[in-house]
């Protein structure tokens, strides 16, 4: 196994970590989609936890069914799936849950935020009516009261003048800013998990770079669990305490963020990592790359889902899917080699 | 990188693994202008707003080499491209193609030109026609531009660029849905190459592509630049990946170019405040160094293009700026050998950032 190198404490030390209480547990889930081509399998057996107050980073290609983990947690899925297993949160099964019970979890203990600020915002309503009526539906607060609370919110997302921003529409906004009343919404109600599914994506790196340092300060300011999708390794790298790398469905790989970074053990996330082109470094003509591309999920290759891409690959992977085992504390992963 | 080793590497192209070529440029673009007329506020209103979308840029391009362009959303990039190849209209300025002057041509000139030139996009399935079949699609500008050629010659030719882009041939029939974002993008390619182009303008094509393909497709674009003397203009707002494949780099803001510079200058020392910010607020695939870094974080948003600040355009997000940058426009200042920025203080250091 690789040896990861020692360094300044990166994230809570894992026996700390181990031992905060757990506020969402998922276990055994498994999301299919009916379509008209047959069944999508988009979640395969996942199973995780998130602890108070760390931040855990999600990273795959698109497809690898990072959203529809949170959307099968959230009980958003769309009218075609069904999500099957068991998601806690605080110890309360949620998974398949009335729709009005869930909305009393949903916005006030766990909030989710989206890609696109616009698809979530309404464009026909002020920022203020659409902050306020979350505190007012959520902890009973008077018009005022709220309005205040709310002010405070975009200061804390840094928005600049947001006593007169707050009368603003959605659209008035730009993009980053947009995102950022989103944050701000998500946390109005002091929510103890924030899912974050590709909240810089459609940002500039400048706009992105204040995000980011926006959600690092939250995180140690307000000591919510954050849940971070992504497919940009650099986004996990500044933010994530533990990585889970999904791949096809399946969580290949999971680990503390440097050992995920600096001591790969899936084929995979070692090759999403090679084929980073990156800022500094040795010039080489020519990027590593994983040849060939993700797998349909109609037609799964036979054994292992990775197989047809895996330049480790032998005649085991073929025949049989490797299960997930554990390759050190916290720390597993779904492939037949022992060490790479 | 020290100092001393930043201005030989910059001098002796052979010293750096992207090695610049240099000799005498394919394209010249002088002091080129895009300005986009907005709609008038009323009926008889007497002034009109413009959005000085590309505003007075100037740059070479040699035989064989990248030039990588990056910027914001919305300083000009995709327009800069298109307007090079007169797909919209340049507004001011010439576009010299092998000593010719490309804005002077005639529709029917240009038209001919443009087989030495072309583009490809961000979107690599909505630029594909759904309607036609892989094989018509790569087809379509060898029977525009040759008409008489036999259907065999074509087909022959279609299934050899096929094959060079890492399609498998056999996949001719078939048509663009069936294929996966980073093989449209492949076909795009094909289709770009199939005429032995010159120059080919890639706008963002790989911004929509996962991180294993991305990487398939830079290696593609720089196998086809070796083999085929291509000059590349490569747009895109990912700054490691425009570090891998330019061998110079321009960077804009609102229209103008603010700093431009071989590879190696640009990233490990970059002079212009807003080149420094870019680079320092890309996220860093490597948590220690990610959390270590310094990263310059710019106060507020773009300024609206249609009424920019005045001086610089940049003084009001900048943490360098002065009264004298309100009031005087930077000129481009040579900073280094083929190195240039627009900053009246490229030689004083970055303030340190305010304590909390
Ligand atoms: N046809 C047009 N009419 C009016 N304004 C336009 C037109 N095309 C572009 N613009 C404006 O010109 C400016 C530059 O646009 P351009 O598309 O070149 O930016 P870009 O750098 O390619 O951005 P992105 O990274 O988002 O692709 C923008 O302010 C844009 O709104
Ligand atoms: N309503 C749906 N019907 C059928 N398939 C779906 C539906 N929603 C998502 N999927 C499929 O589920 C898979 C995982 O999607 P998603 O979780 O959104 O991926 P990502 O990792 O990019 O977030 C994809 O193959 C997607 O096409
Ligand atoms: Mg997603
Ligand atoms: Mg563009």
């Amino acid at each position: 196994m690789t040896e990861v190198p020692e360094a300044a404490a990166v994230g809570p030390p894992p026996a700390a970590a181990a031992e905060r209480p757990t506020v969402l547990a998922v276990d055994g889930l498994n999301t299919r989609f009916d379509t008209p081509e047959g069944e999508v399998c988009a979640v395969n057996d996942v199973s995780f936890r998130v602890r108070e107050g760390e931040t855990v980073g999600i990273v795959g290609e698109s497809g690898s069914g990072k959203s529809q983990v949170f959307m099968s947690v959230m009980g958003l899925l769309a009218a075609n799936g069904r999500a099957t297993g068991s998601v806690k949160f605080r110890d309360q099964e949620i998974l398949g849950m009335p729709p009005q019970k869930l909305n009393r979890i949903r916005g006030a203990h766990m909030s989710m935020i989206f890609q696109d600020p616009m698809t979530s915002l309404n464009p026909y309503l002020t920022v203020s009516r659409q902050m306020t009526e979350v505190l007012v539906q959520h902890k009973g607060m008077g018009e005022s009261d709220a309005e205040k609370r709310s002010v405070e919110m975009l200061d804390l997302v840094r928005i600049p003048e947001a006593k007169r921003r707050i009368r603003m529409y959605p659209h008035e906004f730009s993009g980053g800013m947009r995102q950022r009343v989103m944050i701000a919404i998500a946390l109005l109600c002091q929510p103890d998990m924030l899912i974050a599914d590709e909240p810089t994506t459609a940002l500039d790196v400048t706009v992105q770079a204040q995000i980011l340092e926006l959600m690092h300060d939250l995180k140690t300011e307000l000591n919510t669990a954050i849940v971070l999708i992504t497919h940009d390794l650099g986004v996990i790298a500044g933010l994530s305490d533990r990585v889970l790398v999904m791949y096809a469905g399946n969580i290949v790989e999971r680990g503390a963020v440097r050992e995920i970074f600096y001591g790969p053990q899936h084929p995979y996330t070692e090759g999403l990592l090679k084929s980073m082109p990156r800022l500094t470094g040795t010039e080489q003509t020519e990027l590593p790359s994983i040849p060939g591309q993700p797998p349909n999920l109609q037609h799964l290759p036979s054994g292992c889902n990775f197989r047809p891409r895996c330049a480790y690959a032998f005649d085991r992977c073929r025949v049989e899917e490797p299960a997930q085992r554990d390759i050190g504390p916290g720390r597993a992963k779904a492939c037949h080699l022992d060490a790479l | 990188m020290t100092d001393t080793a930043l201005a030989s590497s910059a001098l002796d192209p052979t010293t750096t693994g992207q090695t610049a070529p240099h000799g005498a440029p394919r394209l010249s673009v002088k002091d080129l202008r895009v300005h986009f007329a907005m709609p008038k506020r009323h009926l008889f209103a007497t002034h009109r707003d413009y959005i000085k979308a590309v505003d007075g840029i100037s740059f070479d391009l040699h035989p064989g080499e990248t030039l990588g362009i990056v910027g914001e959303s919305g300083c000009g990039k995709s327009t800069l491209g298109r307007a090079i190849l007169r797909l919209i209209p340049a507004t001011e300025g010439k576009i010299v193609w092998l000593g010719e002057d490309l804005l002077a041509l005639g529709k029917s000139d240009m038209r001919r030109r443009r087989q030495d030139m072309q583009i490809i996009f961000q979107d690599p399935l909505a630029s594909l026609n759904p309607r036609m079949t892989i094989g018509d699609i790569i087809a379509e500008p060898l029977k525009t531009f040759n008409p008489g050629m036999p259907a065999s010659e074509v087909k022959a030719k279609v299934r050899e660029w096929m094959a060079q882009v890492g399609l498998v041939p056999d996949m001719i029939n078939r048509y663009p849905h069936e294929f996966s974002g980073g093989q449209c993008q492949r076909i795009g390619i094909a289709r770009a190459m199939v005429l032995n182009p010159k120059l080919v303008i890639c706008d963002e094509p790989v911004s929509a592509l996962d991180v294993s393909i991305q990487s398939q497709i830079i290696n593609l674009l720089m196998k086809l630049q070796r083999e085929f003397d291509l000059s590349l203009v490569f747009i895109s707002h990912d700054l490691s990946v425009v570090r891998h494949i330019s061998h110079r780099i321009m960077v804009l803001y609102l229209g103008k170019l603010v700093e431009v510079a071989e590879r190696d200058p640009l990233y490990d020392n970059p002079r212009h405040p807003y080149t420094q910010a870019l680079i320092s607020a890309v996220p860093l695939p490597d948590p220690d160094a990610e959390r270590a870094k310094q990263r310059i974080v710019l106060t507020g948003d773009l300024p609206s293009p249609v009424s920019p600040p005045s001086g610089c355009y940049f003084r009001t997000r900048c943490p360098k700026a002065t009264d004298r940058c309100a009031m005087e426009e930077p000129p481009l200042h040579q900073v280094g050998p083929g190195h240039r920025a627009a900053c009246h203080y490229w030689d004083t250091p970055m303030p340190a950032p305010a304590a909390e």
